[in-house]
């Protein structure tokens, strides 16, 4: 194996890496989250049926696919800390876990904001949508339950059981929501069926949707950085680290 | 095979000296299902479609109830540690809880579920189903549910916190079992939905009784 | 033979002990000593598979412990594993059950730890000791267990039990078992090579 890579898995080595690499990410979601709103809101040309309001979709596309990706990197993380016994996986968890309900709120806040233009109403029982608060309520349930116990590794192992669990079930929950829509027939206008999907649209949603990556890794980055000292905080180059911050 | 016997056979015991346990689950189905009705008003059309899912919502809650004792009682007298050092598979340990907590609950909640049916004026093919998404659809509530338990043990808050676990993990087995009662009302063959729910019936047997023997060796270290 | 190499567990980010290497032969005592809080429970715990060491191992018979290990071990914890509605016969036949032994040797083993007129009265009438002596009933049953792991056996106990459970145990070691127990009290088991290990 990598001897290197492993070095790198121990938080104490970790952790001047990621503050090496926090400004990268974070000027490249600045710079990136610029020219996707540029490209939105003054290249992208009005929509024929729903005017100006469909231009959300160049937040919601992206925090929705955000959410789900992120649901699943922080199942690989905490899994693989599971089988490997490596530390820093399950900080990783930890620090995917807001950003991916901040990603899963963002998607169903401008759901709803979108919604009420387009059928006239806030919260419509779409599948999609359902199934993005059944998604937020994960997240919630996995955030709550490592904040519930004390002892850390405890806490990262426990998580990992939760969210392995949790992604065997996604996908059935999905296709179950999805089926319990079409026996009701609910509201079926799908937000990522927009019309004629423009080539500058298309352009607009993935400088977005890249913008969100590199923000996220950004913020887990951030965020690792914190649980780290806070977890070593006996350690003493993690004393040695505050006195000098 | 021994002890999965020798588990199961000591939980119903124990379970036929605390009938009490058992009972108030079954009777908090039955208000929780009979207040329904209270709150929405009795006009009958409404109330018909909305009987899978009060019953399915009820056995749910029920389920929530129970599971929260599922290891509580093992854990604090050490029987649970006794259980996870001993020669006997865990897994055959945890299947026996998971078979005892839903011959204890799971089973009378279906059974007694066409009552709650009737009360609603569902028909009696509708009843038919009813019993048998019940019958197919509260094991994975107590196979899902005992890894939801078994992560929340020892844990402050951990009834509420219970539910925010495994209550949305649920979302398939409410979906396919009040599904197919809605399915059978409306003259759709209901035995989509039932095999749905079977298969997620096996995907849980795989999932829970793993996640629960992992999760008890994390609460107990 | 258990052995530990470099062992290290912590509590809540604790570090408890580090760096503990002892072994037991056959007909082996170790006396965990130490403080509150020091780490004997955990320690005991780590030996049992229980708790799973910061660093180090633990091996018996030259393996690291496994599933086949759990066949020759006894663990007694703190918490006596019995259940206020099962009579005293029922917790011991269980637990006996559960760890493969054979059930018709319960009620001599109540017997010997002076309990068996207890033996269908409903647990949840016992005493304190009573319980403890219940749950010690195992050691009874587990003559042919090699390896037996105390955490305190003798917390709770009168006179006369500690003196029984005692002699359990010097029979088990004579008879080449080995044995770990924590304890705060200094009772005398007879044995050939008892060793003591101190945690700070």
């Amino acid at each position: 194996m990598n001897s290197e890579l492993f070095r790198l898995a121990a938080p104490q080595a970790f952790f001047p890496v990621a503050g090496k690499m926090l400004p990268w990410f974070s000027f490249l979601a600045g710079a990136l989250a610029l020219a996707g709103l540029y490209v939105a809101f003054f290249v992208a040309p009005t929509d024929a049926t729903q005017g100006e309001a469909y231009r959300i979709i160049f937040i919601h596309v992206p925090a929705a696919w955000m959410s789900m990706f992120i649901y699943v990197m922080m199942a690989g993380w905490a899994g693989f800390g599971l089988a490997m016994n490596t530390r820093l996986s399950g900080m990783m968890s930890s620090a995917l876990a807001p950003t991916g309900a901040m990603f899963t709120f963002i998607a169903l806040w401008t759901g709803a904001l979108w919604g009420k233009p387009t059928w006239g109403t806030y919260w419509a029982w779409d599948a999609r949508m359902t199934s993005e608060l059944v998604l937020l309520f994960l997240y919630l349930g996995f955030i709550a339950l490592k904040g519930a116990i004390q002892d850390p590794a405890r806490a990262d192992r426990a998580g990992a059981i939760l969210a392995l669990v949790g992604v065997v079930n996604v996908p059935i929950i999905y296709f179950s929501v999805q089926w319990w829509n079409t026996l009701h027939q609910g509201a079926s206008v799908s937000l990522t069926r927009a019309p004629s999907m423009a080539a500058v649209m298309l352009l607009g949603m993935l400088l977005m949707a890249l913008a969100a990556w590199m923000y996220s890794i950004a913020v887990a980055l951030a965020r690792l950085r914190r649980i780290i000292l806070e977890r070593e905080r006996d350690a003493e180059w993690a004393k040695l680290q505050r006195s000098t911050a | 095979m021994t002890g999965f016997l020798t588990v199961l056979r000591r939980e119903l015991r124990i379970a036929l000296r605390r009938k009490g346990d058992a009972l108030n689950v079954l009777v908090f189905f039955v208000v929780v299902a009979s207040l329904f009705p209270l709150g929405v008003g009795p006009e009958p059309n409404q109330l018909r479609a909305m009987a899978a899912g009060v019953a399915w919502i009820a056995a749910l809650l029920a389920a929530l109830l129970s599971l929260a004792r599922l290891f509580a009682a093992d854990y604090a007298d050490g029987t649970l540690e006794q259980m996870l050092v001993a020669p006997q598979p865990l897994a055959a340990v945890v299947l026996a809880k998971i078979c005892a907590h839903w011959l204890l609950t799971g089973l009378p909640l279906a059974l007694v579920a066409p009552l709650i049916g009737l009360q609603y004026g569902l028909p009696a093919d509708a009843l038919c189903v009813l019993l048998v998404s019940l019958l197919v659809g509260t094991p994975v509530l107590s196979l899902l549910g005992a890894a939801g338990a078994a992560l929340t043990l020892g844990v402050r808050g951990g009834g509420a916190l219970l539910g925010l676990l495994v209550l949305p993990l649920f979302v398939p087995v409410l979906v396919f079992g009040a599904g197919a009662v809605t399915a059978s009302l409306i003259g759709i063959n209901p035995a989509a939905h039932l095999s749905l729910l079977g298969a997620f019936l096996a995907v849980s047997l795989l999932v829970g009784p793993w996640a629960s023997c992992a999760a008890l060796r994390v609460a107990l270290d | 033979m258990l052995e530990t190499s470099a062992l290290a567990c912590e509590r809540g980010g604790l570090r408890l002990f580090s760096d503990l290497g002892f072994s037991v032969a056959p007909g082996g005592l170790l006396r965990v000593r130490g403080a509150n809080g020091s780490g004997k429970t955990t320690l005991l715990r780590a030996l049992a598979g229980l708790t799973r060491p910061a660093a180090g191992a633990v091996r018996w018979r030259g393996e690291p412990i496994g599933d086949g290990y759990r066949g020759e071990m006894l663990f007694l914890g703190h918490a006596p594993a019995i259940k206020d509605e099962l009579s005293v016969l029922e917790n011991l036949e269980f637990s006996a059950s559960l760890a493969e032994l054979k059930n018709s040797d319960c009620k001599i083993a109540l017997q010997q730890m002076g309990i068996s007129r207890l033996a269908d009265l409903p647990a949840r009438y016992l005493s304190q000791g009573q319980r403890k002596r219940a749950a010690l009933a195992r050691l009874a049953l587990s003559a042919a267990v090699p390896l037996w792991l105390l955490d305190e056996p003798f917390a709770a106990l009168d006179d006369e039990a500690i003196i029984g459970v005692s002699a359990l145990c010097a029979t088990h070691l004579a008879a080449g078992g080995m044995l770990v127990l924590t304890s705060h009290q200094d009772v005398p088991i007879s044995c050939a090579t008892t060793r003591d290990i101190e945690l700070q």
